[in-house]
């Protein structure tokens, strides 16, 4: 099944597709047909443009760490302040668009998943903007440690249901969104969060997060006269990445780089580093790298990061690494909560842990003289919702 | 019930044991019986018991679930039982021993029931030899909708297991037809929408879109999802040719033992006659 370039839809050369059961078939054929139809609509896309200017606060900067530079040995060394749109984190350019997508469907009724809580908060504002009901599905553990977001969501209208299976993380509560949606597919839209998911929401997603790497690399040429010769995100799903990556794909000189969470090292059988240590395999409706045992039954992800911690990848990922126009590597636990403390006292920005991996990679490989500027990074988030870990709280300490 | 000859066979090829099975039932006018279980619930031992049990109940049809991990078309009954079953260590290879061993003492027909992945790690065409090999006549893929991967789906129906395929109340028409020609062995119809567990109601509607359902297909339809009772079993086998009850079953295996749900299957297959 895997490898192998496939002329089907929803198929990033052998991997995607959609592989959910019967019930849900319909709804992803209502979705496709929909989101072609917003697609070709330009006001669809100059709805959603005013909603980025007025409302999210687009275009997020691009600026220029310089201690941040001098710290790595890296330079020139720009960051892509997602962490500055409204909600904090880019979850927010997909959740808007996807809510459209639920009104011309005429879907009242929202469901989502939520790890680190971004994307729940994200779809809740969405759902509170254009008056959909939400549902948010979270893990316990994650209800736990990152619980500014689950009060957020609340606020926002949003009732948040505890999902105690499996770890009581991401892959936990996208199980049980996913029951949700099979139980109310009539009257719900399932907002994904990340490139993941059936056939079409990795492309969805994508399209929906491309905005960041088509500012990114216009605010690039701008400030440096050039492309950077390496792009770099963090990967869970690999929703930040891929909206970061996909302007880059044809700049061949370009590097691009995910980052997985390693959480206590690859090889130790606690990290999410699927792309390093999964093979292929069919999870949450598509074909991907997944961690799995000899047997096929998903392992366990772990990671400090809770928007990290998921045990798949999104599909466009799997193939950008079999095709070596992507490089994936990955940091701990660790590793990540110290870029997180540096980036805070270098530059008076706070990072989400998840976006504290990209930095810990280019601090990494600054330090081994292994890369040279100009280089890119998407800091996908702000880290308000790790503040106060630091003492006792088990997801910032990593064990 | 009349005798529908169309019924017996299927996919063009020679009726295996599932298209003889229903076609005894098609000729004694009854509804067949289909239990599930899934393999390894609480151990692999209390598997071969209950299937030897449930084929003495009077199973027509025994569908044997493969535990995974992350069972999304499952309800909590049926989640439950897959996790106690991997936490037991519960493997592919232990469910395939336990359904070779019931084939060499009993010819009830035997669906294996499974997520893609499990199959999909192992290698589907080892998979499929395997299980053939174990003794299994049918397969049914939880996620793997009709069209969603054309080449892995043709491996299937070229093995010689029957491919039997899911169509749902929300499946619209159109599809409806193309999932009744693709489906070998029988079609199982959803019976509702959602995922498994047991239900105190059936859904009104469920007798017209059976009577529709079997219109369109030409092998015998069976429904699950929500059939708890001997009297539902009662109504759905009145207008299917076969009810299949999973949830319930495991249900009752959780709570009082082999015996006990073999008790119900007896009920369950009384019902039906």
């Amino acid at each position: 099944m895997a490898g192998g370039e496939r002329g089907e839809p929803g198929r990033f050369g052998g991997y995607g597709g959609r592989y959910v059961p019967e019930t849900l078939v319909p709804a992803l054929d209502e979705l496709s047909v929909a989101y072609a139809a917003a697609s070709a609509d330009p006001e669809f896309a100059s709805g959603l443009d005013a909603l980025a200017a007025k409302y999210v606060g687009r275009p997020t900067p691009l600026y220029r760490a310089r201690r941040l530079e001098a710290a790595c040995g890296v330079a020139p060394v720009h960051l892509k302040r997602e962490d500055l749109n409204h909600t904090g984190a880019h979850k927010i350019n997909n959740t808007l668009g996807q809510a459209m997508l639920a009104l011309r469907m005429g879907k009242p009724r929202i469901i989502a998943e939520t790890g680190a809580g971004q994307h729940g908060v994200a779809t809740a504002t969405a759902c509170a903007l254009f008056d959909l009901d939400c549902v948010v599905y979270m893990g316990v553990e994650d209800i736990e440690r990152q619980s500014l977001n689950v009060h957020r969501m609340g606020l926002l209208g949003a009732e948040v249901r505890p999902v105690a299976s499996g770890a009581g993380t991401l892959k936990d509560a996208t199980n049980e969104a996913l029951r949700d949606w099979v139980a109310n597919v009539g009257n719900t839209h399932y907002v994904i969060g990340s490139v993941v998911g059936p056939h079409p929401f990795p492309r969805i997603v994508r399209d929906f997060q491309a905005v960041i790497g088509r500012e990114a690399r216009r605010q690039f040429l701008e400030a440096e006269g050039r492309l950077p010769v390496a792009v770099v995100a963090c990967v869970g799903g690999g929703s930040n990445a891929m909206g970061m990556f996909h302007a880059f794909v044809d700049d061949e000189g370009v590097d691009l780089i995910g980052v997985e969470a390693a959480g206590h090292g690859v090889g130790t059988g606690k990290s999410s580093a699927s792309l390093a240590e999964g093979r292929p395999g069919v999870l949450h409706g598509s074909l991907s790298y997944l961690l799995q045992d000899d047997d096929g039954q998903v392992r366990p992800a772990h990671s400090a990061a809770a928007g990290l911690d998921y045990p798949g990848v999104g599909p466009e990922h799997a193939h950008l690494k079999d095709s070596g126009r992507a490089r994936y590597v990955s940091v701990g636990d660790a590793e990540a909560q110290e870029a997180f403390r540096l980036l805070a006292r270098l530059e008076g920005i706070v990072p989400a842990l998840e976006s504290a991996h990209a930095l810990a990679w280019v601090q990494e490989a600054g330090r081994r003289g292994s890369l040279e500027g100009p280089v890119a990074v998407c800091l996908s988030g702000r880290g308000d919702k790790d503040v106060g870990r630091g003492d006792g709280g088990r997801g910032w300490r990593g064990d | 019930m009349a005798i529908d000859e169309r019924r017996a066979g299927g996919g063009g090829r020679l009726p295996g044991a599932i298209g003889r099975r229903f076609a005894t039932l098609a000729a004694a006018g009854r509804p067949g019986f289909v239990p599930y279980v899934t393999a390894g619930f609480p151990s692999l031992a209390h598997t071969a018991e209950l299937l030897a049990g449930l084929a003495e109940a009077g199973a027509d049809v025994i569908e044997l679930g493969v535990p995974f991990s992350d069972p999304v078309a499952d309800g909590p009954t049926i989640q439950r039982s897959c996790q106690r079953a991997l936490e037991a260590g519960t493997t592919l290879d232990g469910v395939l021993d336990a359904l070779a061993r019931f084939r060499s003492r009993s010819d009830v027909p035997v669906v294996v029931f499974s997520y893609l992945n499990p199959l999909h790690s192992r290698g589907i065409g080892t998979f499929l030899r395997e299980a053939a090999d174990a003794g299994a006549d049918g397969l049914l893929v939880t996620d793997l909708p009709v069209g969603a991967d054309p080449a892995l789906e043709a491996q299937l129906v070229q093995s010689p297991l029957d491919s039997v395929r899911l169509a749902a109340p929300t499946t619209p028409p159109g599809r409806l037809a193309e999932i009744a020609r693709a489906s070998q062995g029988f079609l199982y119809y959803v019976a509702r929408t959602g995922v498994t567990g047991a239900r105190a109601e059936l859904r009104n509607e469920l007798a017209e879109e059976l009577s529709a359902v079997r219109a369109l297909s030409p092998r015998p339809v069976a429904a699950g999802f929500g059939i708890s009772s001997p009297a539902q079993a009662r109504v759905v086998g009145a207008v299917a040719d076969a009810a299949v009850v999973g949830s319930a079953l495991v249900d009752r295996l959780e709570e009082a033992g082999v015996e006990s749900a073999v008790e119900l299957a007896r009920a369950l297959r009384r019902a039906l006659d």
